[in-house]
Parts: C-alpha cells; sequence; structure tokens
C-alpha cells in the first residue's frame, strides 16, 4: 500500500508539509491554555476557556462532558475547521510534533488534517456525502492528498472497507451512503479517518447514535486498529461507560473549563473534582435500586454570562463562599493530576 | 398454546383486580405499497409481531430492545395512536378494539404518553399553560374552565416547575424542564397508567438522573403504572419491576427486573446485556462480553423459525425451522423464547468486590 502511493506522491508537487520540521521527540499532541469565542447575538459565549493536555503515541484520551461543555468544539479547534466567525480561537497554542498549528497558513494545515491528524464524526449519515458513492467518497481521499488515479483510487477503497471489517467490500464500494446500516456507516467514516494513515484520531462521540450491540462492534474495531497503528485517539463522549471500558486517561470539561483530568483508574475510584464525583453518583447503581438517584440540582450554565468564581459552584455540594468569586485554578493532585477545586482534598476523601 | 403459560408468569400470579391493562398477542404490520396510480401491497412490515403483556396498578413494566424491534410501536398501539392489525388490548378491563373516535377519548383519560423529544413534542407557538391544560379542551368535564389555570399550575409545581411560568414558551426552558412540561401534560387527566417512549434519551446525564426520580416520586404519590419504554439497560434496571426484551417484533424473554439482569437466559438479552459498558475501568478485560456480529435483519423479511437465529452463535438446524414459543423451559425460571434457554451471568453488579478482585468472569 505504502509504496505506490510514495512513487504517486511524486507526481504531485512538493507536499507543503514537506517545509515544517515536525519534532519527533515532542509529544504527538499537546495542547495548550486553548481558548476558543462564539460571537453571538447574545454576546460573547467563551465555548473554551484555557484547556490543556497531552497526548502521546498509543495512548487514548476521553473528553468527558455534557451537552455545551465545549468538548467538541476543543476537538474542531485543534482540527481547524471551526466556522470563524462566529468562532474565534483567541488563544492558546495546539502542537503537533512541536509545531504550533494555529500559526499554520491554512494551505500546510490542510494536509496534516488529512495525514497527520482524522477526525471520526458522530453522524455518519450527515458526514457523508449522499450524491456520491461511498468508494468514491473514500478514494477521494488518495485523488487529493496522494494523487492517485481514480482506478488506484478505488482500489484503496476496497482495502480501506476490508480493513473495517464491512463484508463484500467490493461490491459495497459502488453502494451509497443511505445503502448502509449506521453501524456500517460508522465503519465506513472510520476507514475514511484512516486512509492516510494519521497518526492521532479525533472521534467525537463516535457511537452516540448507535445500539449498544452496535456500539460494542465499533469500540472493539477502533481499539484494535489503534492497537495496531499506535494511534494516538482522542475519544469525546459523555457515555461514562465507554470511557471506561477504553480509555487511558480522561479530562473532564464543564462550561469549557477542563475541571479534572487524570488517569481513568483513579478518576474512578477517587474522583477529584466535584463535578466528576456528581457525574459517576448519577449513574443508574444496582446496590441504589429502589432509591433516588443523586441528581445534580440545577442546570448548566449558559456559556453567554456564566456564574462568577467556579462556574459549577451553583449545583456544587462543596460550594463555599469563596466559590462564588474566585475562580479556582487548576490544583496539581498527587499522583500526576489536576483539579480545578478549592477543596479538592475535601472531595478526594469524601 | 403457550398464552396460559406467558400469562400466569406475566401476571405474577396476582388476582386480576389489580391487572390495569392487559395485551394479548397484538400485532401491528405496515403495508409495503408499490405503484403511484394502482397501489399494490407487496409485503408487510411487521413491526410488532404478537407481543402480549399484564400491567398491575402501581407497577413498571420496562420494555427494551434495539431500535427497529418495534418497543415505540407497540407504545403507540398501547395508546390507540395506530389501530391493532390483530390482537386485544384491554385499559382498565375495556376492550380498545372496535371503539369509535368518542369511546377512545374516553379511554385515553385512563392512558396517557410522554414522548421521547422533548423538542418537537411541544408546540413552539404555544405557552406551556395551553400545553398542559390542552387535555381539558379535549376533555372539557374533567376540570371547569375557571379553575383551569390553577389545575395547570398545580400540575406544574408538581413536575418541578415553577407555576409563574405558565406563560412562558417552550423554547424558554431547557431539554429536562421541558420533558417535566411533557410529563405534566401526561398527568393532566390523571390517568392510571403513562406510556413513557424514551423518556429520558434526550437528556444529559446530569439531568436525567432528575426525571427518572421526578418519575418513581409520581408513582409513589398516584399509584402510576408505567410502561417504559428506553435502550438505556440500566436506567430501564433501575425503573422497573418487571422487564420485556423485544426483538424484532416479538418479545424474546421476560421477566422479574432480577431474572432478566441476574440471570438471562436469551442469547438476544445475554449479548445486549453484556454489550453496555460498564462504568469502572478496574472491570475492563475481565467480562464476559459477545460481541453480535451483522446488524438487525429487515422486519418486512424476518428469518425463518427463531428470528435471532442469524446472529445468534447457539443456532441449530431446529432454529430455522421451529419458532420457539415465550414459555418456562428447564433452563429458565421465567419465560424465554430460545430453543436452548440457559442462565448466564453477563452483568456484575459494579460494587461487587469479589468481582473486581476474582480473576475471570466466564461463569458460564
Amino acid at each position: 500500500m505504502s509504496e505506490t502511493l510514495t512513487e504517486n506522491r511524486k507526481r504531485q508537487p512538493r507536499s507543503p508539509l514537506s517545509g515544517v520540521k515536525f519534532d519527533d521527540s515532542a509529544p504527538l499532541l499537546e495542547v495548550e491554555n486553548l481558548q476558543v469565542e462564539f460571537h453571538t447575538r447574545d454576546g460573547i459565549a467563551k465555548a473554551v476557556q484555557g484547556v490543556s493536555f497531552t497526548l502521546n503515541a498509543g495512548e487514548t484520551l476521553g473528553i468527558l462532558g455534557e451537552s455545551g461543555c465545549g468538548k467538541s468544539v476543543t476537538a474542531q479547534a485543534i482540527m481547524g475547521i471551526l466556522d470563524t466567525p462566529p468562532a474565534k480561537v483567541t488563544g492558546g497554542q495546539v502542537r503537533y510534533r512541536g509545531v504550533d498549528l494555529l500559526q499554520m497558513d491554512e494551505k500546510t494545515r490542510r494536509h496534516v488534517r488529512a495525514n497527520k491528524i482524522a477526525m471520526i464524526f458522530q453522524d455518519a449519515l450527515s458526514s457523508l456525502n449522499p450524491v456520491f458513492t461511498v468508494g468514491w467518497q473514500l478514494g477521494e481521499l488518495y485523488r487529493q492528498h496522494a494523487g492517485a488515479s481514480r482506478k488506484e483510487a478505488r482500489a484503496k477503497a476496497v482495502e480501506l472497507l476490508e480493513m473495517v471489517g464491512i463484508p463484500a467490500a467490493r461490491d459495497r464500494v459502488n453502494d451509497f451512503p443511505h445503502q448502509f446500516s449506521g453501524g456500517m456507516r460508522q465503519r465506513v467514516m472510520i476507514a475514511m479517518a484512516l486512509a492516510l494513515q494519521p497518526d492521532i484520531i479525533i472521534a467525537d462521540e463516535p457511537t452516540t447514535a448507535l445500539d449498544v450491540t452496535v456500539q460494542a462492534q465499533v469500540m472493539a474495531l477502533l481499539a484494535d486498529l489503534q492497537r495496531e497503528m499506535q494511534l494516538g485517539l482522542i475519544l469525546i463522549t459523555h457515555d461514562m461507560g465507554v470511557v471506561a471500558d477504553v480509555t487511558d486517561k480522561i479530562c473532564v470539561m464543564y462550561a469549557g473549563h477542563a475541571v479534572e483530568q487524570a488517569n481513568v483508574y483513579e478518576i474512578y475510584e477517587r474522583p477529584g473534582h466535584p463535578y466528576t464525583k456528581a457525574l459517576l453518583e448519577s449513574i443508574p447503581r444496582v446496590d441504589q435500586k429502589g432509591e433516588e438517584l443523586t441528581a445534580i440540582k440545577g442546570l448548566p450554565p449558559a456559556l453567554v454570562n456564566p456564574p462568577p468564581g467556579c462556574s459549577f459552584h451553583p449545583r456544587c455540594a462543596f460550594a463555599r463562599d469563596r466559590c462564588k468569586t474566585d475562580e479556582p485554578p487548576l490544583y496539581q493532585l498527587p499522583g500526576n493530576r489536576e483539579s480545578a477545586c478549592h477543596y479538592w482534598e475535601e472531595v478526594l476523601n469524601s | 398454546m403457550s398464552t396460559s403459560v406467558t400469562e400466569s408468569a406475566l401476571a405474577g400470579g396476582s388476582t386480576d383486580d389489580d391487572v390495569v391493562l392487559e395485551v394479548r398477542d397484538v400485532k401491528k404490520h405496515f403495508p409495503l405499497t408499490q405503484g403511484i396510480v394502482f397501489k399494490r401491497t407487496i409485503g408487510h412490515v411487521k413491526a410488532v409481531d404478537g407481543v402480549s403483556l399484564t400491567l398491575r396498578r402501581g407497577e413498571t413494566l420496562g420494555v427494551v430492545g434495539e431500535s427497529g424491534c418495534g418497543k415505540s410501536t407497540l407504545g403507540r398501539l398501547l395508546m390507540g395512536l395506530e389501530r391493532p392489525t390483530d390482537g386485544s388490548i384491554k385499559v382498565l378491563g375495556q376492550e380498545m378494539a372496535g371503539l369509535d373516535n368518542k369511546g377512545m377519548r374516553k379511554m385515553r383519560r385512563n392512558i396517557q404518553i410522554v414522548l421521547q423529544d422533548p423538542y418537537s413534542s411541544l408546540d413552539p407557538r404555544m405557552t406551556v399553560g395551553d400545553i398542559v391544560g390542552e387535555p381539558y379542551e379535549v376533555h372539557p368535564d374533567v376540570v371547569k374552565p375557571k379553575e383551569r389555570r390553577k389545575a395547570v399550575q398545580d400540575l406544574l409545581d408538581v413536575v418541578g416547575l415553577n407555576p409563574d411560568h405558565i406563560n412562558r414558551y417552550p423554547h424558554q426552558f431547557s431539554g429536562g424542564q421541558r420533558q417535566r412540561i411533557g410529563i405534566a401534560r401526561a398527568l393532566a387527566l390523571k390517568p392510571k397508567i403513562i406510556v413513557a417512549d424514551e423518556p429520558v434519551s434526550a437528556l444529559d446525564v446530569s439531568v436525567q438522573a432528575q426525571v427518572v426520580n421526578l418519575f418513581e416520586r409520581l408513582q409513589d404519590e398516584f399509584g402510576l403504572s408505567y410502561v417504559f419504554i428506553a435502550h438505556d439497560l440500566s436506567v430501564v434496571r433501575h425503573i422497573s419491576d418487571r422487564v420485556m426484551v423485544m426483538y424484532l417484533g416479538k418479545a424474546v424473554e421476560t421477566g422479574d427486573e432480577h431474572e432478566i439482569y441476574d440471570g438471562p437466559t436469551h442469547p438476544y438479552t445475554q449479548a445486549l446485556l453484556s454489550a453496555v459498558p460498564v462504568p469502572d475501568p478496574r472491570l475492563r478485560g475481565q467480562r464476559d462480553q459477545i460481541v453480535l456480529e451483522g446488524d438487525v435483519p429487515s422486519p418486512a423479511n424476518p428469518p425463518s423459525g427463531c428470528r435471532f437465529r442469524t446472529r445468534c452463535w447457539m443456532a441449530q438446524d431446529i432454529c430455522a425451522t421451529e419458532e420457539p414459543m415465550l414459555v418456562n423451559r428447564d433452563g429458565s425460571a421465567h419465560p424465554s423464547a430460545c430453543h436452548f434457554a440457559a442462565e448466564r451471568d453477563v452483568v456484575h453488579a459494579v460494587d461487587n468486590p469479589s468481582v473486581i478482585e476474582g480473576t475471570t468472569s466466564d461463569n458460564v
């Protein structure tokens, strides 16, 4: 697969990426103090406020949060696919192998997007073009980015479909997206993301629209491929179960802030932020049958006009007066963890 | 046939006085047509194909299954929103089939529905007061016109909304609050039964727990019976007394909540339960996970014999020829529609320390 592609690349003008010096000793992806704003009619909504994390090769990072907490916006900012305006990246860095992607020109970045970082979207049906066959859409990547001919591209598309376990791939390349079932469509999306052998995959709620049995299939496929290719995987989801099953570390987001970061085992055993703790407690559990669920009172705040101090304080069981005025910094906790709570020690020990 | 066995098992052997809803072998086949001017029926989508259930006062029946298994159609049949092709539905002892519009309207006072999507099930041009009070327009004798506003405010209070918000519009509320409006509307006529069709699946986790708690509180307060349709197995486990698992229009296994979750005997139930990710990383790789292959077959052309056989790892020749009935079997203490029904422990209690410390979990 790779030899023919290298030959084909020669036909193309020099790739814009060849001028960029990636440092292979630097971490795969470092996001530092990322800030994104949306200019809306009601004012400026700070969708992402200082999110930082590091992703290494072969590692899976879970970004956990409710709708509107900024997890998808973070992903789109890393990919550089935010609609600007209304969105605007106002600060921070997104370093891939030591190079800040936010400083790149669009032409170079476009090549990073396919060759280095790829994304899997939630809704496969609306992410695929309904008027082209699946084979054409998969082959397009090779035609655009590797200068492959139509015939070559088609052959590659068949290979890809086989890799993600679609039966009778040779015939199915000629099918249109609507002819695939939900799970198969999501496999096509995975194939598309893997086409140019990127180092990082960002999966934004990849299984939310699927049934549990199909979700198990897709997650198993994704985990296998990741292990095989040593990919860095960012899994964005609100499902505490999926995250527990596959990730190495977790970043919990609330109202645009990364409120807690820790290793997956530690976070489930001893959450260090009241929000994480409350989320874990709100899952129905067997031993609580017949009792009331521990619900989080109130609603997530509006991003245009967030509460002062800690944005979680109106819903927090640990909140004191200080939380209403002082915005908590990211405290470093023992065991290489981080929590944005003034009273993290109390939360850890509760 | 198997009906008598199923019946006694479903009713749990209690007297009939408590039964509020009785469904016998109900079917709904949607015709598939071809042609524009002269439509010919070329087949049927068998959305619901012979389902029986009994619901008693104050009880919650959970209905689970993947999308396309007919659980929502079943809910619509119970509400009389679809006319069944065959079978009988009795609400408080009264047969639904053959009722005219007037009779139907009267019957619906006893059974109400809460819909899945709190965004599209509320009219954006009506105020909350109009939405929740609309049942009183249809049934004017329930509450006098002068007292309606007060009645609506009481309902809003009951579901945990601010009664002063009666003049607001749906877009001014969040998803969880909208679902509360939907619940208030369903409660307006003081029904005995509420069919809840995926009432929490559109909500965020933190809000989901609030709405589940509300459902349980209302049940205690008003003695309601629920048919709780959902695909989230952990929510269903939390709220249900009994559970029915559906696959391709048929019930494949029914039983008490703990019978289904602790000792599932139908391979589909086992696969479904094992596919649910458990929110505990310590159980990673320790669970006995069954990954099913392929997709649900088309309900227009279901497989012969057992409908699950095309995806079943236990299928044998008999499964293709003989359809398994939903009855009590040797390997199963509760009704299971599998020739080879046998218990298998696939889900463990998250807080069961013996499981976490144990090295394997294949206690088949």
